[in-house]
């Protein structure tokens, strides 16, 4: 039996007197393709930001490829981390966000060269030959010169999949990739997404409103509310059969919006 | 009939002194202002606080007095400057404190998503200001940069108060020589004014240099 990758282990997140994540314990095994579904508030991006090193935790211990992330053994007992360590835990894992945050200054290619040369020291040249592969993987190839304001949001988005995948992490986290996407545009980003998980290992932790593509996505589908996990399982239980209430009464409201489940 | 063409002569030098002395400024200031304008955003409280103190102090006190000190009484300290090194000095701390807010206003002004970018893409606190975070900020400094040095050069005219022969000076001068008050002053107006205009086609030049490739992103 593989070892986790990821092993959280009861964080607790408050956002000043509110609580967002109270004692949450979670594993996730290397190559899983896990997708967090609930509703908004429900805690599921902070896990992703968390894990990011976005967001400090206010208690509990996360583990990442036997590692510990918020933390460094001093003396014989766990103190928190300080910003080298977490750089270097950051090699680990990628992040896509809601709103691409790509560099409006820099070109597509510079966008996706930009972070492998600086932080692992790869030379352009073959920094630059990594990042067309990776853009043409994404189906935009013909795009590294465009700046990105010339781009729609789906290529947007393909490109910062891309510049994510440059660093080679071994975990990838997707927060609401495609909420910020006009409806034609999502299924552009959604089969990079598909063709990403049949192609390579990584482990890919998404979150998403898109229910049809969690579906078919996920190995395990998480069901957050308040913090909490509700209820888990394959995508055809939680789908198909859920038993907790909660999760019947988000999947209702999720198809009444018009949702393809 | 007086004979204007030495007169005038004499005012140029003079403007050729209160070019100098707006240049180096600036470049000082430049330099002020960054320096300080990245202290303020430090995450170490001690440079926020040295940065804080020196933005306040010389943006609260009048660049009189500053030059004053300057050039009066740091010779009490041992250290004597030359009429143009205590003007550059004092120009250039002053103005500088001023610049000093308008880089980190800039620096704030590019938002958390791009900082988030740069962790997620695990770049260090200094290569995501040296390549993400100032290139973005540079086109918002620059109106406001413009503003400043303008502010600067007039500010220049009041080196004529520790015997640096500028142009005001100058036209102070050549106003007890010949009596004449309309004739030297105009010419200085003038002579002020078109060195404004140039500071700003300057700064226009710069700043379509600058934002080029980021049309549509950003106001």
């Amino acid at each position: 039996m593989a070892e986790p990758i990821i092993r959280i282990d009861n964080i607790v997140k408050k956002f000043g007197p509110l609580t967002v994540l109270d004692g949450l314990s979670m594993e996730v095994m290397p190559g899983e393709k896990l997708a967090l579904i609930g509703p908004s508030g429900s805690g599921k991006t902070t896990i992703l930001r968390i894990l990011m090193t976005l967001e400090t935790i206010s208690g509990g211990f996360i583990q990442i490829d036997g590692e510990q992330l918020y933390h460094v053994k001093k003396a014989g007992s766990l103190v928190p981390a300080d910003e080298r360590h977490l750089h270097k835990m950051r090699e680990k894992i990628g992040m896509v966000f809601q709103h691409f945050n790509l560099f409006p200054h820099k070109c597509v290619l510079d966008n996706v060269t930009l972070a492998p040369m600086l932080t692992k020291g790869i030379a352009r040249s073959a920094a630059e030959k990594r990042a067309m592969e990776l853009l043409d993987m994404v189906g935009l190839a013909d795009k590294a010169k465009s700046m990105p304001a010339q781009l729609s949001g789906g290529q947007k988005q393909r490109v910062a999949i891309a510049r994510a995948l440059a660093l080679s992490p071994k975990i990838m986290l997707f927060d609401e990739v495609t909420s910020a996407l006009d409806p034609e545009l999502v299924e552009e980003v959604l089969n990079v997404m598909r063709k990403l998980a049949a192609e390579t290992d990584m482990t890919m932790l998404l979150v998403t409103h898109e229910m049809g593509f969690a579906h078919d996505f996920a190995d395990r589908v998480l069901f957050f509310d308040r913090g909490k996990i509700v209820e888990e399982g394959k995508p055809d239980h939680i789908f198909r059969n859920p038993t907790q209430e909660r999760t019947q009464t988000f999947l209702r409201k999720i198809i009444a919006a018009g949702h393809r489940v | 009939m007086i004979d204007w063409s030495g007169y005038i002569g004499l005012i140029l030098q003079g403007a050729w002194v209160t070019v100098e002395l707006t240049l180096m400024g600036s470049a000082l200031a430049v330099v002020v202002a960054f320096a300080a304008g990245l202290g303020r955003v430090s995450r170490f409280m001690a440079v926020r606080a040295l940065a804080t103190s020196y933005i306040e102090f010389f943006r609260g006190t009048s660049i009189f007095v500053q030059l004053f000190w300057v050039y009066f009484v740091l010779p009490f300290a041992g250290i004597t400057l030359t009429p143009l090194q205590a003007g550059v000095l004092a120009l250039g701390l002053n103005v500088g404190a001023y610049g000093a807010e308008v880089v980190r206003g800039a620096v704030k002004a590019i938002g958390r998503e791009q900082r988030e970018a740069c962790i997620a893409l695990n770049l260090t606190r200094f290569q995501a200001m040296r390549h993400i975070i100032l290139p973005q900020a540079l086109p918002l400094m620059l109106p406001t940069f413009g503003n400043n040095a303008i502010e600067l050069l007039k500010g220049t005219a009041v080196v004529s108060l520790i015997s640096l022969t500028d142009m005001t000076f100058q036209a102070q001068v050549v106003r007890a020589q010949t009596g004449s008050t309309l004739i030297p002053f105009a010419t200085i107006l003038v002579l002020y004014f078109v060195m404004a205009w140039l500071i700003s086609l300057g700064m226009r030049w710069l700043e379509r240099r600058v934002t080029r490739g980021l049309d549509g992103v950003r106001a």
